[in-house]
């Protein structure tokens, strides 16, 4: 699995990537502290975490996004970063990103792909596009892959997008270092592999490794631990913002991973102590299938908070939208208090008609419009009942919008400020509240307490728990395993778009759910 | 001690109370002359052109007739700017609506000269045929979802042609006169009552955008495309609905168009496309800045034509008409997006 390395002190000049006193705070709240971490040249560091370890923010700090905190250093091949690190200039220096949407333009042709960014900057006023596509040939040859450099992107499989995407990183740091001398390159590869068959990540591995035998050296960012296992040399762990360990991974098993990422606590959860107040099934899922999810089924009863979670690409996410007659791909039957009705067919129309409510995560792009007020966001599904007479007013809305507001505890409550205005957990409180306001028989929610403070966070909960308490069932499709501990009845773990687990009672840890989304996706491969 | 932590906690408490107070009231929409300036700041430009220009010759600029005849002349164009702004609050241009106008104009004086059709059938006929422009218009907007810019840029050059085809390039004169009384020759209080037919539906948009939930759920469609259909709005259907509507008042447009002549020209319409959308971005920035609203088109139209009938007595060459209105038009963009803070226009 590993290879001959030379970790530190290699006679051709110490570390490839070298971070210290890493820390980023957000509004207070310490996203990461104090981190360190050693790339060595031709190695394959991973870098793992579950959500909110700070493994991204960590990415975006290096990538330049973020300004970290005073105090920080960050050294390529021994020269000092300037902090915050100049985005648009890394690649000179000797880093390049792959990020998951991997930066590709479909309608362009792979070549000009490969070459976006010189021509983005090519002087010589005429282009030579046989050379060009000789070049492209050459260096496919070079990794062997078997691309024509003419067919255009958007006709290539998802893998050799990703496959593109790297070689293009990779060609840009030989580019680069060309200019450098010694310096062949540090590629942040930032979770490639979620939406991959097993069979692409062979090859992505391959290309990986064939990159690091030229002497590049690669940090892989991944939740998935087998992979780490497979590709990485080293590994660092971050958990809440903290670096836990940096190991190696030829001596690390899978638990040995698992138990770095999970951590132990003896934090008490609510969700495991709730109980129900009536047993009887009041929402039926059968056979709900789509892209790369399902075909699945489940139940759930009246007043059930019910989580959906796994790692990312495990279609968790998708199925409440999928549920709501959103997504038009989605098939099956969904049964609300004994009607049944196909998925297929059903609008988001006739799904807000027969009781159900979706609150996606897209705050200002699916559940509010930023542009408008708040009150006229609050109070849209109720408009028909708000109106005196024929007349649906200002004053109407504001002051229906008001009154929500102060229950839902929304700050400021002024309905007749613009929803953007609103801090992220104020709109989410706003939008929470337009939906319990109808009494919905089956509550969508979507990662509801993302981008949102801790104080607003437990104000959505609580309004949750009302609600359920109510007689709404409630469906969280969220991967912030912290919340659904707190909040759900029962949590089902998501492994490539299957149902691998169910979680109850005492079982319903932050602990154990994550432990078992990382145990099920390895079972599941 | 414990006294003086009590006090300690029960004095932050007290300033946490305040500053949530404060916050509150600096939100609070107390009255401010920036807002007051925005909401009526074009109907003081307006009462400031009179002025001005009547400063030059008060013989014209202050006599009611004046306006009378102004305020009957340009009635299509309020109507044709309403029927713009009901596509644009839905997220639509819809380009062909002069072409429309010219349309349903031309084959009033076709059926009603040339085939000797009843004025009233020739008018239903009119309006049918707006209708349809409007349905083969969102059929390709909706079904083919392509750009309404280009379709109906499309659809009006066909349009346009069509006019041409029925019309044998040439004008048609001698529409029955019932049409014309009903239209100019009647007055109230000096004003042909074509314009009251236009106040009265600018009322009724008034009502519909800003009073009725199905005109609120419009600006929904047409601010965030998925928050309303996520919120279980059709947003296919109001984008339909929105592109026949503009259709059929661009149609009644034309009988307004026909009544105010007597006659019907081929080509003449369609130069009160870039009128109808200099007033329905100008009036956007006014009354309900921000929002394409009927009261605010209205009073845009009146205070360009007002500028266009004080400039056309103090002699100045008809040029000026296309200076005006194309600048006005840009000018009222670049307003409205001060308004949005420059953000990008969607």
């Amino acid at each position: 699995m590993t290879q001959t390395l030379n970790i530190g002190g290699s006679p051709s000049g110490g570390s490839a990537l070298e971070i210290s006193h890493l820390s980023k705070h957000f509004d207070g709240a310490v996203a990461l502290d104090d981190v360190g971490l050693q790339v060595a040249r031709s190695e394959v560091h991973g870098l793992l975490g579950s959500n909110g370890s700070g493994k991204s923010t960590l990415i975006k700090v290096l990538a330049g996004f973020h300004d970290p905190e005073p105090g920080a250093e960050i050294r390529l091949y021994g020269d000092k970063l300037p902090l915050p690190v100049p985005g648009a200039r890394t690649r000179e220096k000797g880093l390049a990103f792959v990020h998951q949407n991997l930066g590709l333009i479909p309608t362009l042709s792979v070549t000009e792909n490969l070459f976006l960014n010189q021509l983005a900057t090519e002087e010589s006023w005429s282009l030579n596009w046989a050379r060009l596509h000789d070049e492209a040939s050459r260096i496919f040859q070079k990794f062997g892959l078997a691309f024509d450099p003419r067919a255009l992107v958007a006709q290539l499989t998802p893998v050799q997008q990703a496959l593109l995407a790297i070689v293009r990183a990779y060609e840009e740091l030989r580019q680069a270092s060309a200019a450098h001398g010694d310096r062949p390159g540090v590629l942040v590869l930032d979770e490639p592999t979620p939406f991959l068959p097993r069979s692409g990540v062979e090859q992505l591995f391959r290309l990986v490794r064939q990159c690091t035998d030229l002497g590049a050296s690669v940090i892989f960012v991944s939740h998935d631990v087998d992979e780490v296992r497979e590709i990485t040399d080293r590994a660092t762990i971050l958990r809440d913002g903290v670096l836990i360990d940096t190991v190696d991974t030829a001596s690390t098993s899978h638990d040995g991973f698992v138990e770095r990422i999970v951590g132990r606590s003896l934090q008490t959860y609510a969700g495991g102590a709730k109980q129900l107040h009536s047993p009887a099934t009041r929402v039926g899922v059968t056979d709900l299938a789509g892209p790369g999810i399902g075909p699945l089924s489940f139940d759930m009863t009246q007043g059930e908070i019910l989580g959906l979670t796994g790692l990312i690409g495990s279609g968790c996410d998708d199925v409440p939208a999928m549920i709501y007659g959103a997504r038009e791909e989605a098939t099956g039957r969904l049964e609300l208090d004994g009607t049944g009705k196909s998925i297929a067919t059903l609008t988001p129309e006739e799904a807000l008609a027969w009781g159900l409510a979706y609150l996606p995560a897209d705050r200002l792009g699916a559940a509010g419009v930023g542009s408008l007020p708040v009150g006229e966001n609050v109070a849209m599904p109720v408009y028909e009942t708000l109106g005196v007479g024929a007349w649906l007013t200002d004053q109407v809305i504001n002051r229906h919008a008001q009154t929500l507001g102060a229950q839902a505890e929304v700050k400021p409550n002024v309905p007749e400020l613009p929803l953007s205005a609103l801090s992220g957990g104020n709109a989410q409180k706003a939008l929470m509240a337009k939906w319990l306001q109808i009494k919905p028989r089956l509550l969508l929610l979507d990662e509801p307490t993302q981008g949102v403070d801790v104080g607003a966070r437990q104000t959505l909960w609580d309004a949750l728990d009302a609600a359920a308490a109510n007689g709404t069932s409630v469906l969280i499709g969220s991967t912030d395993y912290d919340q659904l501990a707190q909040i759900c009845h029962r949590v089902l773990i998501f492994a490539r778009g299957q149902i691998a687990d169910e979680l109850t009672g005492t079982d319903l840890t932050k602990e154990t759910i994550a432990e078992r989304c990382y145990h099920s996706t390895a079972a599941m491969a | 001690m414990d006294n003086y932590e009590d006090r300690v906690a029960a004095l932050e408490a007290r300033i946490l109370e305040l500053e949530a107070v404060n916050e509150a009231r600096a939100a609070q929409p107390a009255f401010s002359w920036k807002s007051w300036f925005e909401k009526y700041g074009l109907l003081v430009a307006w009462v400031a052109v009179i002025l001005i220009l009547g400063a030059f010759k008060p013989a014209q600029m202050f006599v009611w007739n004046s306006y009378a005849t102004m305020l009957g002349s340009n009635a299509m164009v309020v109507v044709l700017t309403l029927a713009l702004i009901i596509p644009l609050t839905t997220g639509d241009f819809d380009l062909s609506v002069a072409a429309t106008m010219g349309l349903s104009s031309m084959l009033i004086a076709v059926l009603n000269v040339q085939f000797d059709q009843p004025i009233f059938v020739s008018i239903i006929v009119a309006l049918l045929a707006g209708a349809a422009v409007g349905a083969v218009n969102a059929f390709f907007i909706v079904y083919f979802r392509v750009f309404s810019l280009i379709v109906t840029l499309g659809t009006g050059y066909f349009v346009a042609g069509l006019i041409l085809w029925v019309s044998d390039s040439g004008t048609i004169a001698g529409v029955s006169m019932g049409l014309v009384k009903v239209v100019i020759l009647t007055r109230f209080l000096g004003i042909p009552v074509g314009f009251y037919y236009a106040l009265i539906l600018t009322g009724a948009i008034w009502y519909l955008f800003q009073y009725t939930s199905l005109g609120r759920r419009l600006l929904f469609v047409g601010r965030g495309r998925e928050v309303a259909r996520l919120s279980g709005v059709n947003v296919d259907r109001m984008r339909t609905g929105a592109l026949i509507a503009s259709s059929v008042l661009a149609a009644f447009a034309g009988v307004l168009y026909t009544g105010m002549r007597g006659a019907a020209d081929p080509s003449s319409a369609l130069a009160f496309l870039l009128p109808a959308f200099a007033a329905a971005f100008l009036g956007s920035t006014a009354i309900y800045p921000g929002r394409f609203n009927a009261i605010g088109a209205f009073v845009a139209v009146y205070f360009l034509s007002t500028g266009i009938m004080g400039l056309n007595f103090l002699g100045v060459s008809s040029f000026v008409t296309n200076l005006f209105y194309g600048g006005g038009l840009v000018l009222a963009v670049a307003i409205s997006q001060i308004i949005r803070g420059r953000k990008p226009m969607d």
